[in-house]
């Protein structure tokens, strides 16, 4: 089947049992999307589907025809980082990075929808995302810097 | 002659994205489940659902017979044992004769897909039968028999350890106020959200190369040589960065031996990748920790004597518990004068995944019992808190009563910025009923004084090499596991040689390419490999100025290197750029390069036993925490922690204030909710003792919605045995913060929860007992009786001891 992936039409066979998460690394090689339980319980595999945050792990592949699917290898616009990107890399947001990934796609979501949230709903958004390095609080600032960034350059 | 020595820092302390930020954003970090290799395989574990058999038969035949299987292992094709410390050579790849927890791998299978390999490990037919399980240090020490082990010391008592520094009976007999108290400290596991995966593959010549999640790819490299019977030279090991190991991948795990044997065998790359159920069993975490503190003081509050007794429950193998035993006791001297201790420690085995190292080893179990009991002291001796603390705050350049050197100790100055801060003096005591602040302190090594196995080698190298473009290529054992292992390396060198981090290129954690560094554990990075790394620069830093200093008809030691520059420091314009030196110095030189190496300085104890707690530097923290407890129902919340910490010289601030919080995040995960604890399931289903929720929805922990804010502060006592003067960050905040939060919620609720975590029903309890007049404590009970052996003698410094043991009559004759 087809795949919309990065704003890239993917043609690609897989076993009709494989989810998103697991067709994306081990099919398309797009391994910046992580796991951490395959349970739906860590955040770390969210990517966006149709601008929504959501659980590749628990998502079949077979379901995502036709939709618009954002991994984290998508962000980048040639060499220029997206703001977020840049802002976790500068300011402590992304430690071991494992987690990074999902978190950064659930941000981007968030930041389209709500160009100036608050430290509330930002603390609201991620905590789907389970990070054990950071204590979330760089993660919060660096989301806080990129909105800046983003709304400056908008 | 060199160069003139650094003035100012041009790195160091300045806010920087970490040299290996970008990749970690773009998902270009290959962690070890990312590597794919062409006709790799893939593995998966059989795992024991017994806690406690003997295999009396396994049977392989319809398994091997799936099509997709090309393996099929068990116990059989790994004859020898293995175990990360030399003393406790107790596991098998696979189990041989015997399981000894629910989770101990018993088979593998390796197939064409993952898919194919669960199936297959189905189809194995184990017939064990089932032991009496161990399911508690109490049972332990009651049931001898069957022994999990045959080592140990007896029955099923793994180690026993008792030390005496000057006549603590004595001491405690001539003190105004004698405290005693029972703690309990409950077991949790690291967490990591990555799960460990490993890749092993054969190259074209037919050697082994593995790439796996571990902190200690030296270590690994060891054991493994020893595990698979394999030339070392044979064998390389690649520490992938780690999605997070807080301890849990520092020891060398069943899965990693036997992917290798696999791929070896079948001449193919396998790769393995736990699932998160299994990281529960694997584990190698927090042991669960009972403790009896027994501390004398004066009325004015000086601490007389310590007597602490402790209990592990280690689980079934030994793992580093011989030495996390030692953690339980060693560190209690090195933040408050103390002029005689004992300590006497016990680990049993018992039939759950065995515990390790994790993030503060062995140490914050008894730092939580003895900071909650300074709170109680203080209570007792009508003082504050903290000022009974900055009363006895330990001497820098002093040796403690174990005989341990402490160097910098900036810990005076945490407690003054967290009272400061916090303002604690308006405000303890003296909030509404329901909210309350508590402070504790705590300390932490910068590195093990020892290694693992013994030897006087390096426990650092960097290696550099010089390109005539101008790059600093560093090639060091250091692991990167998230703390910032490379953006320390890159900072130090740039700082040494005046260019920009980012011009450093890194090769680090491979054993085939790079120097031995011992591994990301202990604390022991920064200090170690970063005077490893001070030593190799300085060296090369000397070649560059002799032949820039020729070019510039100068002494080299008027040379400044600066901003990727070495110029005069008379006159700035006289110069050349780092590159142009580079090639003017490799002109005269030769190929230019350099080692640097790092072993610590000796420990003055001499007593056997010594070997555990000695480090170059012991970081200090100090910490306040406010909780509001509802009443109603229990429950805790924090909305601010305060933290201090002495990190001697701050490389990044960002990396390093990084570490801080996370640090707090994980504390208050171990003081409010995270519990590795068991359950045995109905007898019709097998009575079995197994984990009570090996998922990350149910085994709590902290949420961004549960994180509360934290005011953080870096004091910098540089410490000289210390690169630049730098400690270590990523352990020892976590320690003061258990201690804090009880010590708060007494301060909300007058209540007192002595053991950890302090959930609602706990509170809930202790306010109920408060309502009937009761102690308002819930916590141990009873101390068991445990057979500690006559304590090893060891005079204090101040009362004529050497660091030998002595004879206890020599001693009596000082009293």
């Amino acid at each position: 089947m087809t795949l919309h992936v990065n704003g890239e039409e993917q043609e690609i066979l897989f076993h009709p049992y494989k989810t998103l998460l697991e067709v994306l690394r081990e099919e398309l090689d797009l391994t910046g999307t992580k796991h951490g339980c395959e349970l739906g319980e860590c955040g770390a595999c969210a990517v966006l589907v149709d601008g929504e945050p959501l659980l590749s792990c628990l998502e079949l592949a077979l379901e995502c025809g036709g939709r618009r699917i954002e991994t984290v290898e998508g962000l980048q616009r040639g060499d220029k980082l997206h703001p977020l990107q840049a802002a976790f890399a500068d300011l402590g947001g992304a430690q071991c990075g494992y987690c990074t990934p999902g978190i950064l796609m659930t941000a981007k979501a968030l930041l389209e929808q709500e160009p100036n949230p608050s430290r509330e709903r930002i603390r609201e958004a991620v905590s789907g995302n389970l990070c054990r390095c950071t204590g979330y609080l760089q993660i919060y600032e660096s989301i806080e810097e990129a909105a800046r960034r983003l709304r400056e350059s908008a | 002659m060199s160069a003139r020595p650094k003035t100012r820092f041009e790195v160091l302390g300045k806010p920087r994205r970490r040299v290996d930020g970008r990749a970690k954003v773009t998902g270009l970090t290959k962690f070890a489940d990312d590597i794919v290799l062409p006709r790799m395989l893939h593995m998966r574990l059989l795992r024991s659902p017994h806690p406690h058999a003997v295999i009396e038969s396994i049977d392989i035949a319809r398994a091997a017979a799936v099509p997709g299987v090309h393996l099929v292992l068990t116990g059989k094709d790994f004859p020898i044992t293995f175990g990360i410390l030399p003393v406790s050579q107790d596991e098998y790849p696979l189990a041989n004769e015997r399981v000894r927890y629910v989770g101990d791998p018993v088979a593998a299978v390796v197939a064409k897909d993952e898919q194919t390999a669960w199936e297959a490990c189905e189809l194995i037919e184990v017939k064990y039968r089932p032991l009496t399980t161990i399911s508690s240090p109490e049972e332990a020490l009651a049931t001898p028999e069957p022994r999990i082990h045959e080592h140990g010391e007896r029955g099923n008592i793994h180690r026993l350890q008792a030390f005496e520094f000057g006549d603590v009976d004595a001491a405690l007999a001539k003190s105004d106020h004698v405290f005693e108290d029972l703690f309990f400290y409950e077991g949790n596991t690291h967490l990591p959200i990555e799960q460990h995966a490993a890749v092993a593959a054969p190259d074209g010549e037919g050697k082994l190369t593995l790439w796996s999640s571990t902190q200690v790819p030296h270590y690994i490299h060891r054991a493994l040589s020893r595990a698979l019977r394999m030339n070392a030279a044979h064998i390389r090991v690649i520490a992938c960065p780690n999605g997070g190991g807080f301890g849990g991948k520092c020891d060398l795990h069943n899965h990693e031996i036997v992917v290798s044997r696999a791929a070896l065998k079948l001449g193919r790359p396998v790769k393995i990748c736990l699932n998160r159920e299994e990281v529960f069993y694997m584990h190698r975490g927090r042991h669960p920790v009972l403790m009896k503190m027994r501390t004398g003081v004066t009325r004015d509050g000086k601490l007389t004597g310590m007597h602490v007794q402790t209990l592990l429950d280690g689980g079934g193998y030994g793992s580093y518990g011989t030495a996390s035993t030692f953690y339980t006791g060693v560190l209690q001297t090195v933040t408050y004068e103390l002029p005689r201790y004992k300590f006497d420690a016990c680990r049993t085995f018992t039939n759950k995944p065995p515990c390790g190292p994790k993030r503060g080893h062995g140490t914050p179990q008894p730092r939580f019992g003895q900071e909650v009991q300074l709170d109680k002291i203080a209570e007792t001796l009508k003082k504050d808190p903290a000022d009974l603390r900055l009363g006895m705050v330990a001497k820098p350049n002093s040796l403690t009563a174990n005989w341990l050197k402490i160097g910098s100790i900036g810990l005076e100055e945490c407690i003054r910025r967290v009272v400061a801060a916090s303002e604690w003096k308006n405000r303890f005591r003296k909030l509404p009923a329901g909210r309350g602040l508590g402070i504790a302190c705590g300390a932490y090594l910068c590195g093990a004084g020892l290694p693992i196995y013994w030897n006087k080698m390096p426990q650092s190298g960097v290696q550099l090499l010089l390109d005539r473009g101008g790059q600093v290529t560093a090639f060091c054992g250091a692991t990167e596991i998230g703390q910032g292992s490379d953006d320390v390396l890159a900072a130090i060198i740039a700082e040494v040689l005046g260019i920009d981090p980012y011009d450093v290129r890194l090769v680090t954690g491979d054993t085939g390419i790079t120097p031995v560094d011992l591994g990301s554990y202990s604390s022991r990075v920064t200090v170690m490999m970063g005077n490893a790394a001070i030593q190799a620069a300085e060296k090369v830093r000397e070649m560059l100025a002799d032949a820039a200093a020729e070019q510039l008809l100068a002494l080299p030691d008027r040379l400044v290197f600066s901003q990727g520059r070495v110029f005069l420091a008379e006159d700035p314009s006289k110069g050349m750029t780092f590159a142009e030196a580079v090639v003017y110095a490799e002109t005269k030189f030769g190929t230019l390069g350099s080692v640097g190496s790092y072993v610590p300085p000796r420990a003055p104890g001499r007593y056997k036993g010594a070997g555990v707690g000695p480090s170059p530097a012991y970081s200090y923290t100090a910490c306040v925490v406010e909780v509001e407890v509802d009443q109603a129902t229990g429950w805790i919340s924090v909305p601010k922690v305060w933290i201090a910490h002495d990190i001697g010289r701050t490389i990044n601030p960002v990396l390093a204030r990084g570490q801080v919080e996370g640090s707090v995040y994980m504390a208050l995960g171990e003081a409010l909710m995270e519990e590795q604890v068991f359950r045995r399931l109905p007898p019709k289903m097998s009575g079995a003792l197994v984990h009570k929720f090996p998922s990350l929805l149910e085994y709590k922990s902290l949420t961004s919605l549960d994180m509360p804010q934290v005011h953080t502060e870096l004091v910098e006592d540089p410490d000289p045995n210390c690169p630049f003067g730098a400690k270590e960050v990523g352990q020892g905040p976590l320690l003061p913060v258990m201690p804090a939060v009880a010590n708060a919620i007494y301060d909300a609720v007058g209540v007192r929860i002595d053991e950890l975590p302090i959930t609602p029903d706990k509170v809930l309890k202790a306010l109920d007992l408060k309502a009937q007049g009761k102690d308002p404590r819930v916590g141990p009970e009873n101390f068991p009786q445990v057979p500690y052996p006559k304590p090893m003698f060891v005079k204090t410094p101040w009362e004529g001891g050497d660091g030998n043991e002595s004879k206890r009559h020599d001693a009596a004759a000082v009293v």
